[in-house]
């Protein structure tokens, strides 16, 4: 019975979702919006197990002197000081100005947040710079698909277009060859083609898995044997 | 004495509204005339009148919703004309009877023809006017059109196309899970990705460090972080044979708790119950950046020698895989985000493109039915394929048919 009410519970309510989908009324629409919306309750609990483990796993590293556990105790120190100010201080309010909470928000955690985010800068450079290498016919594609889509789309290569090609001694066939078009083709094209044939893949892998869950032929994510 | 003081107060008030009525009044006849002038000229300006009121209401059940709209159609009043600036808009009311009261529910503006009242409840019955409103006012509204009732449809019928897919997809599928399970296993050709799984593992028995699985950045309801689960338990099965240490931050609760359930049935299944660690599942954060820091520090602190990125991933997939190329880890990725594809190919070993995520699980297992269900998934592609050919050679010819009814709503 451990399996078998979840399996009836998954394939009962996966299937009052899936005719939502195609059937408007509200005998299957009703049903199948309340369920989605119970998902937040369910997910309420789940925070308290997420927050529990958060905390058990930091202190035993803190307890155990493991590698860094300073940082441990910042996270610890910060994830209490934001809750009780939270929870009892502003309450309500946490979201207004001038509270505590508005004041973490935007001083702590926007700045560390735009400070991870912009490291993406510097980890797309050393990316490209591996992805460029031109060893192959294929890699040499690649390359100049590439400097054509990424110039053609920035102001700075609209800048140096107009310098090149609208110089007035060029024949009109020499102007057609701008990179804006080109590399609009590109994306267009076989960029889109490419893009759409996985994601043809992809929608039958989602179907097929949410299939299986539906049906109790995957069920694995039950857990363990009886 | 009081009779002197009284008298005299008499007089000065006479006195005062004597001179107050001199500087109020016109002073002369030439002056009362300009006034009676002035007033003359205002009331002279041609009033501009209120627009005509629209004519022929008509209403409408929205066909194929839950019955919450009532579309409406009129014709614009005889005044709204380009250029004429008599009409700024109309207002549409709405009463439960047609003797009102009415409240304005929307207005649009001049030249609008129609309109959709998306607040109406189900099975309730509506009587709708139309009245335009411009610099002179707002027009005495039009005849009451009803009774509307916003009725909910029993099938979606833009949404059929979809539904003759979809069945026709649960039917291959089923089918090739059915020959499969009676014997008749299809064909499936190996994927590098898949296989290097255990490969990073054993690799990173070898030189004593642990394994790291991401199971993506989503919730549950993204059925990539349940594909990503679902191998979870194949790749804690080998971790668990081989004894190797396996990490899994997660980022969501309800994940988190999956993902314990399969680590705890992987290492069951390979029956070393005993070498499991429940902290082994971590729960780090919802926040995208505030995930990426806590994997990021497991790849520089612990130095994992298997990274698997199996999941779906956003603008962390970079900044992951990227930190796990620095640290000379063997790594694996999988997703169906299109957009992240790219990244994961620059900087990871292998990695698994859209579909091979979602049939990993059926590789990793091996079992008959998830083999099946693969074959069946070609078989549907095989078919739309076709529709794809079908259908660019119709729209060549000018035959829209099969393009109508394959858009949905």
């Amino acid at each position: 019975m451990k399996r078998e009410i979840p399996l009836f519970l998954t394939a009962v309510i996966g299937a009052i979702v899936l005719a939502g989908f195609f059937v408007p009324h509200q005998f299957i629409s009703v049903p199948a919006d309340y369920f989605q919306r119970c998902a937040v309750i369910v997910v309420a609990f789940g925070y308290a197990l997420g927050g529990a483990n958060l905390v058990r796993v930091n202190l035993e590293g803190i307890a155990r002197r493991h590698p860094d556990w300073p940082y441990k105790v910042v996270l610890l120190v910060g994830m209490l000081v934001t809750l009780v100010f939270g929870l009892f201080v502003d309450r309500a309010k946490f979201q207004d100005p001038g509270t505590v909470s508005i004041w973490i928000y935007d001083n702590i955690y926007v700045p560390m947040n735009s400070t991870m985010f912009a490291l993406l800068a510097f980890f797309i450079a050393s990316a490209a710079f591996r992805a460029f290498r031109v060893r192959t016919a294929e890699a040499a594609l690649l390359a100049v698909s590439a400097l054509i889509v990424m110039i053609g789309r920035v102001p700075l290569g609209d800048a140096i277009m107009a310098g090149v090609f609208d110089h007035p001694g060029l024949p009109d066939w020499v102007r057609h060859l701008r990179l804006e078009p080109l590399q609009q083709w590109i994306m267009d094209w076989p960029q889109n083609a490419a893009k759409r044939a996985i994601l043809i893949g992809a929608a039958m892998g989602v179907m097929a898995t949410g299939l299986r869950v539906i049906l109790g032929i995957e069920r694995s994510y039950l857990g363990g044997s009886d | 004495m009081p009779l002197a003081v009284s008298a005299r107060r008499c007089v000065l008030v006479a006195l005062a509204a004597l001179l107050l009525g001199v500087w109020a009044a016109p002073s002369s006849a030439a002056e009362t005339a300009a006034a009676s002038g002035v007033s003359a000229a205002a009331t002279s300006t041609p009033t501009i009148p209120p627009p005509q009121p629209p004519t022929g209401l008509l209403y409408a059940d929205v066909p194929n919703d839950a019955g919450g709209a009532v579309s409406l159609t009129w014709e614009t009043s005889p005044d709204d004309s380009a250029g004429r600036g008599l009409v700024d808009g109309y207002f549409l009311e709405r009463a439960l009877s047609p003797g009102g009261p009415w409240e304005v529910v929307d207005s649009v503006d001049a030249g609008v023809r129609a309109h959709t009242d998306v607040t109406v409840r189900r099975n309730e019955t509506y009587f709708y006017r139309v009245a335009a409103f411009g610099p002179g006012g707002t027009t005495r509204a039009g005849a009451a059109a009803g009774p509307a009732i916003g009725r909910s449809s029993w099938f979606n019928l833009s949404r059929v196309s979809v539904l003759v897919f979809l069945l026709a997809f649960f039917l291959l599928v089923l089918y090739y899970m059915y020959m499969a399970q009676t014997g008749r296993k299809p064909f499936v050709r190996r994927l590098a990705g898949i296989d290097a799984i255990e490969e990073a593992i054993g690799r990173a028995t070898e030189m004593g460090r642990p394994v790291l699985y991401v199971p993506g950045i989503q919730d549950i309801d993204e059925i990539q972080t349940v594909a990503g689960l679902v191998i979870l338990e194949s790749v804690a099965k080998m971790t668990a044979r081989y004894d190797t240490p396996l990490r899994v931050p997660v980022s969501y609760p309800i994940p988190f708790t999956i993902a314990q359930e399969m680590v705890r049935s992987g290492h069951v299944d390979a029956g070393r119950p005993d070498a499991y660690d429940p902290d082994s599942v971590q729960f780090v954060s919802p926040e995208q950046f505030a995930y990426v820091a806590a994997i990021t520090g497991i790849m520089l602190r612990e130095r994992p020698a298997a990274h698997l990125f199996f999941g779906s991933f956003y603008g962390e997939s970079l900044m992951l895989s990227e930190t796990g190329f620095a640290t000379g880890a063997i790594q694996i990725a999988a997703t169906a985000n299109v957009h992240q594809l790219p990244f994961f190919v620059v900087a990871c070993d292998y990695t698994l493109i859209g579909e091979e995520l979602f049939a990993a699980s059926a590789y990793l297992s091996g079992e008959a039915r998830l083999v099946g269900g693969l074959k069946g998934a070609d078989m549907l592609k095989l078919a739309i394929v076709a529709v794809v050919i079908v259908g660019c050679v119709l729209e060549t010819l000018g035959i829209h048919t099969l393009t109508v009814w394959m858009q949905t709503q």
